[in-house]
């Protein structure tokens, strides 16, 4: 454990290599590195950085022999930088879905190593959620992930219900699993927009944006607000379902099979399409298992990881349905696998409108769940119980839990250690597009600068998530 | 990948004391609680490499998520008696896909020399994880390939997610500030 094996970190970028430049020949390069100061977080030239470093941005991260198609040895580091090139790519570009910043190194027009810089969408919600008593965390995770909002919800929401020890009531469990059902097909809808964007496909943006406007009116209805609808609250749903919502859902259900079936054909069935995503961006099993991918990303390479089914929460244990996997780990085996997954949330969507049991949609604690707003005209004792709830929240007795969930993108997992305040001590959200952005590197190497556009998009980073 | 049952089964019989409901009392020499149902590891940096380095051969294929914790503020909390507390945590989070298991493993890191080893030979989707531990609590990772920072800008000065942290504010003037 020396010293000196570690980067000297947060300030200065300390490389010999660099330093050893006398001050009447500093490079361009280096005046410009310390106006910035952001060297470190780029991407270097190879002569300034480690083997290790060079290894893990060009994709080759396992040890051998463990079934490696990569070997790190192969690469030659050897290769003058005159030979290649690095290229800034974002952050501000469409393909990129928000703010992230990928750097290239090519030679020609072959990418050799790929270096994601994030941190543009930063906006401390960790730090945030320290702030917010219990009840109001859900306001702040579940801007999070965006395009997922119910699912940071959610665990966020399991994490303090584990905490507690609330027993919440199955018609709540069976809502969440609704919500987080057809949140699932809405973030999927689009991925297929923006991937089709992405590949040249520029119709199928459009009708991806439109179908989960179709949803997000659904939402809207339910919750009162199309995205961040902090409708989970620990212990239990904000509302009622409204009336009517077991038409609107058939309906949705049905729209959507029949446009993924126009889909298919505008999509699925287009030998271009095909040729931009079969065989490009290749992961193998080992490599996705050992960064920690999850989500299609994983299951594409073969991996059927589905927390839904090998951890179950809620009551996915009670509903039929099938974990997409692919073989080949690559764009089109993602692509298929969202695809498919669309048609399996509507199958648990149906599965769920029929078995909704009737009773409350909240823990009848007064300690965690406000009176209705009626019953504070009539009752002090409600008065002082929304009273208190508003102004101290619940506390949470010491200890810690981490809670997953299988979110659009993989595991969203939320871990809450708690001091016996009512406020979180620690809120950690491990982001499934953060840990997902590490499969760039070997996805994209050895392909062309368009595969690694197709390769961001089949990753389906969500920035926000990324960034927290 | 795959490890089979064998190598788990043999340390649970060299390092467990039989609990009482059944589940090993350690693991590779390091105390194991439950809470809630959920597993949990305790070392300190002593040990941390090389429990870490037994329960990736135990067949806990993906290391999940690394994330860190200063208790600065709540030193009181409890944990196995051979664990000394310290004001920093590095949680990680193991799963078994193979097996369905989820194991967390809580290190203590001290205060005044925050550094532990980094796990990305065992793992290496620990990187970006271990990055953002840094960035945002300052413990750093020996033999990390690339201890930056990820979240915050390169410039920044010091390290937000610590108790200690000021959070500072800005005033709000609701009317039109006198210049």
């Amino acid at each position: 454990m020396s010293e000196a094996t570690i980067p000297a970190g947060a300030t200065s970028p300390a490389r010999p290599a660099t330093r050893a430049a006398s001050a009447q020949t500093v490079p361009l390069t280096d005046l410009l590195k310390a106006k910035t100061s952001e060297g470190a977080q780029e991407m270097l030239a190879r002569e300034e950085s480690t083997i290790r470093e060079l290894r893990y941005e060009s994709g080759g991260v396992l040890r051998l022999p463990e079934g490696v198609d990569v070997d790190p040895n192969d690469f030659n580091y050897d290769t003058p930088d005159d030979e290649t090139m690095i290229l800034n790519l974002g952050p501000s570009h469409p393909s990129t879905h928000g703010v992230l910043r990928v750097m290239v190194e090519v030679r020609g027009e072959q990418v050799l190593r790929t270096k994601p810089v994030i941190g543009y969408l930063h906006t401390g919600m960790e730090k945030t959620g320290e702030e917010l008593m219990y009840h109001q965390g859900c306001t702040n995770v579940t801007r999070m992930d965006y395009l997922a909002p119910f699912f940071n919800e959610l665990a966020y929401c399991l994490s303090v219900e584990k905490l507690i020890g609330a027993e919440v009531p199955e018609r709540a469990e069976w809502i969440r699993m609704l919500m987080c059902e057809l949140n699932r097909v809405s973030s999927h809808f689009l991925w297929l927009a923006t991937n089709g964007a992405d590949l040249g496909a520029l119709n199928m943006l459009v009708y991806g944006w439109r179908d989960r406007e179709l949803l997000l009116a659904f939402f809207e209805k339910v919750t009162g607000l199309r995205m961040n609808h902090n409708y989970f609250r620990p212990g239990g749903v904000a509302a009622d379902l409204p009336d009517g919502w077991r038409d609107d859902v058939k309906a949705i259900c049905d729209v959507v099979l029949k446009r993924m079936d126009e889909y298919d054909n505008l999509l699925t069935g287009q030998p271009l399409l095909q040729n931009r995503m079969d065989g490009v961006g290749a992961l193998d099993a080992a490599t996705a298992v050992g960064l920690g991918l999850t989500g299609p990303v994983l299951r594409s390479t073969g991996v059927a990881y589905d927390i839904r089914r090998d951890f179950p929460y809620l009551f996915y244990d009670q509903v039929d349905f099938d974990v997409m996997v692919g073989t080949g780990g690559d764009c089109w085996d993602r692509f298929a696998i969202r695809v498919n997954e669309i048609r399996e949330s509507v199958r648990i969507i149906r599965q769920v409108v029929k078995a909704m049991p009737k009773g409350d949609f909240r823990v009848q604690d007064k300690k965690v769940t406000p009176p209705p707003r009626n019953r504070i005209d009539e009752s002090m004792e409600a008065l002082i119980h929304h009273f208190k709830l508003y102004t101290e929240g619940f506390r949470v007795a010491p200890g810690d839990a981490y809670v997953p969930v299988e979110s659009p993108r993989g595991e969203l997992g939320c871990y809450i250690v708690s001091d016996g305040t009512s406020r979180p001590y620690r809120v950690h959200v491990r982001a499934p597009s953060f840990a997902n952005l590490q499969g760039l590197a070997p996805m994209a190497r050895g392909g062309f600068i368009p595969d690694v556009i197709a390769c961001i998009s089949s990753i389906d980073p969500v920035l926000g998530d990324v960034d927290r | 990948m795959s490890e089979s049952q064998a190598p788990q089964a043999q340390d649970d019989e060299q390092n467990g004391q039989p609990g009482g409901d059944g589940e090993p009392t350690s693991l590779h020499g390091c105390p194991v609680t439950m809470a809630f149902g959920q597993t949990t590891v305790h070392a300190d940096r002593r040990r941390y490499l090389s429990l870490m380095e037994g329960l990736y051969r135990d067949g806990f294929e993906s290391c999940i998520g690394v994330c860190g914790v200063d208790y600065l503020t709540h030193p009181g909390r409890s944990l196995p008696e051979d664990v000394a507390a310290q004001r920093f945590e590095v949680v990680v989070e193991l799963v078994s896909i193979s097996r369905k298991e989820r194991l967390r493993v809580r290190c203590q890191v001290p205060a005044e020399d925050p550094v532990v080893p980094s796990l990305f030979d065992l793992w290496p989707g620990s990187e970006a994880h271990e990055r953002e531990t840094f960035d945002m609590f300052g413990i750093r990772f020996s033999d990390h390939p690339d201890l930056t920072r990820i979240l915050m800008p390169e410039d920044w000065e010091g390290h937000p997610l610590r108790k200690d942290y000021a959070t500072g504010h800005v005033p709000v003037q609701f009317k039109e500030v006198p210049r």
